[in-house]
């Protein structure tokens, strides 16, 4: 069951891309489809029925290379099967939902046949993302790490008659392969200090490990585990899109919404968070490594929830929040509350789908217009589009009822994770905590802001308002069994997840150490800390309410009061300027000088020099001595002779 | 001075001073000439160490044989010794160094000349003893028997050398008249003569003879 | 006893045997018909002495002629490849005898001779027996350089070819000498035994690396290959091949025996000469090859540069090395037997040519060929993942491993100068402007010898099949 889940996707996209034009469009993409929605009821099935111990399914042997081992096997714990049913429910409905959205899309001409190629990047996408999270080994996740980077790279570029399409497509990729380097060199790590790169071993090795040293760039770190935490982390700030390595994340916005809403939201961006998750045993180890992630995280919450508030492309909005909501996930980790930072995954990628699909709902109503500013009073045109996304805003949010297990999935996991910072009882906690606090203000207010540019007050652009209509059910249905994810899986299994019942609900594939007990005692919190995250949720909703339903000039002033912090704000704190100038221009700048000094001049220069002057005056010199006459020949034997006679002799070590 | 050391020196000096003038002698037939003194020479040393059978060899094949075919070799070839002798002087200065060199280190490797001390018993075919043995009866068994190997593939090289003069140089001119025995031996004078009733005062020119 | 002897020269006595049947079949028989049959009858016999050789030979050792002649397993891979590469070459060459009107029955006999001296050779025992070999296999290859008699380059090429090897052979005699003169004997086992006991002495020295010489000149290495470039390219082709082929494993395999069975003791004197050897033979060959207008002159330098690897091997002076060595020898062999194949079938308006230029554009006329040869170049330059940059790989490792940085750094640098004169080709057969035409008649034989060997280019790189085995023991035999 479980190589069913993993290969019918793949089977599905080799199908879908390569046998279109035999099969026919419609058939290839429904056959793809079809894999994804088998996969996805299976992902179901095992979720259900998860034996306690972890399972080892293996596939067939892979690289083996003296004590580097590699089968292709299928891990099977709770980790895996919670992000095989994220994985593949998120992408059904995608696949679902693509038939809708990508139907007549006006970047193709006419009778251009583009559907399969995008299904099959789909499913092979799908196909990777499952590599990842069932890898048994790191070898093997990292292929899913690649294969993902890959998918993410095609999809982005989809368009790729548009400049900015592929422009943003290298970026995702180059910015990934910082991270990846991060992370292959934790697993070359890894392995120099374990002698091997499967988990279990690993996980076996990593108390010996934490009183290893280790030398890492002339740096000697008293625990490797340390230095091995810090770079898996690299690895997954890269493709979770943390803070340093996030400007790929918004750009990414440029392939078509679904791509956005599967691979930009709920899936690969939370591989990171599923790495540390899965690295849990090492993190435990790695208090220092593990700090740094939530400084990271909770910075990164900070940062693009700023940023955020003033964005006005709809999607970027929308990606800006999941840097956020991701950076929530890392801080969780980073306190050692992995639980929580998997169940914000979880109920993440409910209403960060939702929000994604019901935002590309919009787009396609309004003739993809994607500016904010241009849309207004849409819920009674799209009502079934509004209150999908009313859903996904409540749930990120986070509206409930404090001190109660009762609200949208967002309020239950996030409310989690600012609980389990205070809970640590550590500096990092303590700052993790009040930043948290604060962007859950911000989250709720750009997430109102988005709300009321959309679809309340006057349509501000009167001729695509009135040709805006609801979009087609395969559309819809997504959005709706969406929803309900948004409304339930937070109240249906907080138990399971932050609990009572999480040593049960996770077995063995969460493994803490004896000291953390910051799940304990996040429920033992005062009134209000957990009520805290609620009134900044009000707050936010409150601001936003004054600015855009109350008095919808009141940003505009404001920006002008605050020229400085707006523009800042606006542009990212100019990350993208600053990398562009001290990286790209200072990598152009280096490939210059090589192109021009290292290889026109030195190199060709050399090559030049030698092939066209040198060796052809050798040819000539010795072409002269080979002349024809006997005795020339003779002569240079002889001269042989009492070269090689004089130099043996001269040698000496003979008496 | 024994009459045997006298012949020794006799025989050496005269080897070696024909060898030298092998190589000096401005006319090549004089050198053919000189060679052949060094040969009888050293036929005469190898006499003197009781290896008659050699020195006969060297006589009858390398003087009766080798060395007269040098002599008409080099007296039909008609080469221009002196554009030889003019070509080398042009080389002369780099040879001699090199062959300065070559002696100097030759002397050195002589200088170290020490036999191993069982190098007598090593040796592989130690002359036997006259008394036991005639000369040519030793030579038989080592070359017959104990060096049979070396010495078959001796024949073969022989064969290798005739075949291959016979290969290069041997031509079936059509225009070249050949002796064939049988058609000699097989010719009817009848066929081949004719009697010519000449009369006396004419010209035979006039008719010539016809005949093979 | 004398019986014994013989029995263990059962294959050499054969091979006589079988030429001197058909020299008198040839000389009384019915005349120049027969060349051609001749031809083929030795070529066969010649592969399945060879290969009858390996498969009757079993793997032990036995001496015959109180030690003058060495048969071990060493002994018998080198002449199994021998023999085989002989007789390949001479049916792939017998159309273009033919053609050329030089199939006279003389040829096949004089190459089985040859073959015969060469075997000598390789299981020689004694300095003696050692030159007789030498001297019967050169006998037999100045004769074949000049059999077109009526070209003067082929005359020229013999005659150049055999003042020479005189002069080699008369500076092998004079080391023999001075080693016969050091250690009283002439014995492989007995100098063996008395370098033991402390003979190394600067005669057996300078005795050593004037033998080395003498048989220097018979692999061309450099600086006593001066001969090969004009008697490669004025020897009638099939000649040519031969040369590039058989006597040149022989004499490499002389060489390992001597360095191995006689003066194993003295490694540390001729490891470094052949070293030099290598690192001038595979640079000569490098740079002498560019600018060559004539592929078989450039196939004389393509194999100078070879013949510098090989020795690269054997400088290492340890099994390893060994059996790089054979390793490389043997594929060097295979490729010049596939190129040879091809060069001997290039022609124009019924005339044999053998310019390079004649292969410009002829990728278009003959893509199939056009492909094998590019394969057999590229394996010759080194490429992978053709067989032939295994074989340049091995040497270099095993020369590496002995501590031989600066030879090893040399290889390579001389590897990458003689890549180029080989993609030239590639480059003018695919690339090439459009000139006269060229014609390539093959006989089937060729056809088979050629797609073979570059085959096994290609193959080899996944398996060897046991060959490389083979090839360990071989190496193993000798240097115990």
């Amino acid at each position: 069951m479980e190589p069913v889940i993993l290969l019918a996707p793949l089977l599905g996209a080799i199908v879908c891309g390569f046998g279109w034009r035999i099969l026919g469009e419609r058939t290839a993409i429904v056959f793809t489809t079809a894999t994804v929605w088998l996969a996805m009821l299976l992902a179901w099935v095992v979720f259900y029925t998860l034996p306690e111990e972890v399972q080892h399914i293996r596939l067939f042997p892979w690289v083996e290379s003296g004590t580097l081992i590699s089968e292709w096997a299928i891990r099977l714990d709770r980790l895996t099967a919670i992000m095989l049913i994220v994985v593949t429910t998120v992408s059904a409905l995608v696949h679902l939902y693509s038939f809708g959205y990508m139907d007549h899309d006006p970047e193709w001409k006419p009778g251009e046949v583009y559907k399969p190629r995008f299904f099959a990047y789909l499913s092979f996408f799908t196909f990777a993302m499952l590599a990842l999270v069932t890898a048994d080994n790191l070898l093997q996740m990292f292929f899913g790490w690649e294969g993902v980077g890959v998918a993410s790279y095609l999809l982005i570029g989809f368009y790729y008659r548009k400049p900015s399409a592929s422009a943003a497509a290298i970026k995702a990729f180059i910015v990934n392969r910082v991270g990846d380097f991060g992370f292959i060199l934790g697993i070359a790590a890894l392995y120099l200090m374990t002698d091997s790169i499967l988990f279990d071993d690993i996980f076996a090795q990593v108390a010996r490990l934490a009183d290893t040293p280790m030398t890492f760039l002339g740096m000697t770190f008293r625990s490797s585990v340390e230095l091995i935490g810090f770079l898996l982390f690299v690895g997954a700030m890269g493709k979770s899109a943390q803070l340093f390595l996030h400007t790929w994340l918004p750009d990414a916005m440029e392939g078509p919404t679904p791509v956005s809403a599967l691979i930009h939201a709920a899936t690969m961006v939370t591989a990171g968070v599923f790495l540390v998750s899965r690295m849990s045993p090492l993190y435990e180890y790695a208090p220092t490594a593990a700090a740094f992630v939530t400084v990271i995280g909770a910075t990164t919450a900070l940062f693009a929830a700023t940023v955020g508030l003033v964005q006005n492309d709809i999607k970027r909005v929308i990606a800006y929040s999941t840097c956020s909501q991701l950076g929530y996930m890392f801080a969780a980790a980073g306190v050692g509350v992995y639980q929580a930072a998997m169940f914000h995954l979880f109920t993440h990628a409910f209403f960060k789908a939702l929000l994604f699909l019901g935002a590309g709902s919009v787009i396609h109503a309004m003739h993809h217009e994607q500016d904010m500013r241009k849309y207004g009073g849409l819920r009674h045109k799209i009502p079934l589009t509004f209150w999908g996304m009313m859903i996904g805003t409540l749930a990120i949010t986070g509206v409930g009822i404090p001190g109660t297990e009762i609200g949208f999935a967002g309020f239950l996991s996030k409310d989690a994770i600012i609980e389990s910072t205070i809970a640590a009882h550590s500096g990092v906690g303590m700052y993790a905590f009040w930043v948290l606090v604060i962007v859950a203000a911000l989250t709720s207010f750009y997430s109102w802001r988005l709300m009321f540019l959309t679809f309340f007050g006057e349509p501000r652009e009167r001729g695509k308002y009135e040709h805006a209509h609801e979009s087609p059910w395969v559309m819809t249905v997504p959005l709706g069994v969406l929803s309900l994810g948004a409304i339930l899986a937070g109240m249906i299994w907080y138990g399971d997840f932050v609990g009572e019942a999480w040593r049960e609900f996770f077995g063995p594939s969460i493994i803490l150490s004896e000291h953390n007990e910051v799940l304990e005692a996040m429920h033992h919190l005062s009134f209000w800390a957990k009520v805290a995250p609620f009134v900044a949720m009000l707050i936010g909703f409150f601001v936003a309410w004054l600015f855009y339903i109350r008095d919808p000039s009141l940003p505009r002033r404001l920006a002008e009061n605050q020229k400085l912090l707006y523009r800042f704000l606006y542009n990212k704190w100019y990350f993208d300027e600053i990398y562009d100038f001290v990286f790209v221009r200072g990598a152009l700048r280096l490939g210059r000088f090589l192109w021009k000094k290292g290889d026109e001049a030195v190199i060709d220069g050399f090559i030049n020099a030698v092939a066209l002057r040198a060796v052809p005056a050798i040819t000539r010199l010795y072409q002269r001595a080979q002349s024809g006459y006997l005795f020339h020949y003779a002569f240079a034997m002889v001269m042989g002779v009492v070269a090689l006679v004089t130099w043996i002799m001269m040698r000496g070590g003979i008496e | 001075m024994t009459v045997t050391a006298f012949a020794f020196y006799v025989f050496a000096i005269s080897a070696i001073g024909a060898g030298i003038l092998v190589v000096f002698s401005r006319n090549p037939v004089h050198s053919v000439l000189w060679l052949i003194l060094a040969f009888i020479s050293a036929a005469g040393l190898f006499v003197l160490m009781g290896a008659e059978f050699v020195a006969m060899l060297l006589l009858i094949v390398y003087i009766g044989a080798v060395a007269v075919l040098f002599l008409f070799v080099v007296m039909m070839l008609d080469v221009d010794f002196a554009e030889l002798k003019a070509s080398m002087a042009e080389y002369l200065p780099l040879g001699l160094l090199i062959g300065v060199v070559l002696l100097i280190e030759l002397g050195l490797v002589f200088a170290h000349w020490n036999f191993a001390p069982e190098a007598a018993a090593l040796r592989a075919s130690p002359t036997p003893s006259p008394a036991e043995i005639a000369n040519t009866q030793a030579l038989g068994a080592v070359l017959y028997d104990q060096y049979v190997y070396l010495f078959e593939i001796a024949g073969l090289i022989l064969l290798v050398a005739m075949v291959g003069a016979i290969v290069l140089t041997l031509r079936h001119r059509p225009d070249v008249k050949r002796q064939d025995v049988v058609a000699q031996m097989h010719r009817d004078p009848k066929a081949a003569v004719t009697l010519i009733d000449m009369k006396p005062g004419q010209e035979g020119r006039a008719h010539g003879f016809r005949g093979k | 006893m004398m019986s014994a002897d013989l029995f263990t020269t059962l294959p050499e006595i054969l091979l006589v045997l079988m030429a001197m049947a058909a020299l008198m079949w040839g000389a009384w028989g019915p005349g120049a018909r027969i060349a051609p049959v001749l031809l083929r009858l030795l070529a066969w016999a010649m592969i399945l002495v060879g290969l009858g050789l390996l498969a009757l030979g079993g793997d032990g050792a036995q001496t015959a002629f109180s030690g003058m002649f060495v048969d071990d397993f060493y002994a018998r891979v080198v002449k199994m490849l021998v023999l085989v590469a002989a007789g390949l070459v001479l049916l792939v060459g017998e159309a273009h005898l033919g053609k050329q009107n030089l199939l006279k029955f003389e040829f096949p006999i004089l190459v089985v001779l040859a073959v015969t001296g060469m075997m000598l050779m390789i299981s020689a025992g004694n300095l003696i027996g050692l030159y007789m070999g030498l001297e019967l296999q050169s006998l037999s290859l100045y004769v074949i350089a000049a059999f077109n008699r009526n070209s003067v380059r082929s005359t020229e090429a013999g005659l150049k070819y055999f003042v020479l090897g005189a002069l080699a052979s008369g500076l092998l005699l004079y080391g023999a000498s001075l080693v016969y003169g050091f250690t009283g004997t002439t014995d492989f086992a007995g100098i063996t035994q008395a370098l033991a006991e402390g003979a190394r002495s600067l005669g057996l020295v300078v005795g050593l690396v004037l033998i080395l010489i003498g048989l220097a000149f018979k692999i061309s290495a450099v600086p006593f290959h001066m001969w090969t470039p004009d008697v490669y390219q004025g020897s009638p082709t099939p000649v040519t091949a031969f040369f590039a082929t058989a006597p040149k494993f022989a004499a490499m395999a002389l060489i390992a025996r001597i360095a191995f069975d006689a003066f194993g003791g003295m490694k540390i004197d001729w490891a470094p000469v052949l070293g030099v050897l290598a690192v001038l033979s595979m640079f000569v060959g490098a740079f002498a090859a560019i600018g060559q207008k004539d592929i078989k002159r450039l196939m004389a330098y393509s194999s100078i540069a070879h013949m510098g690897f090989a020795l690269l091997g054997l400088a290492a002076g340890t099994e390893v090395g060994v059996e790089a060595m054979l390793f490389y020898m043997a594929i060097y062999v295979a490729m010049n037997l596939g190129t040879f194949a091809f060069i001997l079938s290039m022609e124009r308006e019924g005339q044999h040519i053998t310019e390079i230029a004649a292969l410009s554009n002829f990728a278009a006329l003959a893509p199939g060929r056009a492909l094998a040869l590019l394969i057999l170049l590229f394996s010759m330059a080194g490429v992978p993942p053709f067989l032939g940059f295994f074989a340049k790989l091995e040497v270099l490792k095993a020369a590496w491993q002995a501590g031989l940085t600066g030879l090893v750094i040399a290889g390579v640098i001389a590897s990458v100068i003689g890549a180029f004169y080989y993609l030239r080709i590639v480059y003018l057969m695919y690339f090439g402007p459009e000139t006269e035409p060229m014609e390539s008649r093959m006989s089937p034989t060729a056809r088979v010898v050629l797609t073979l060997s570059a085959a096994a280019m290609l193959l080899g790189a996944v398996s060897t099949f046991g060959f490389e085995d083979l090839l360990a023991a071989a190496a193993r035999s000798l240097v115990q």
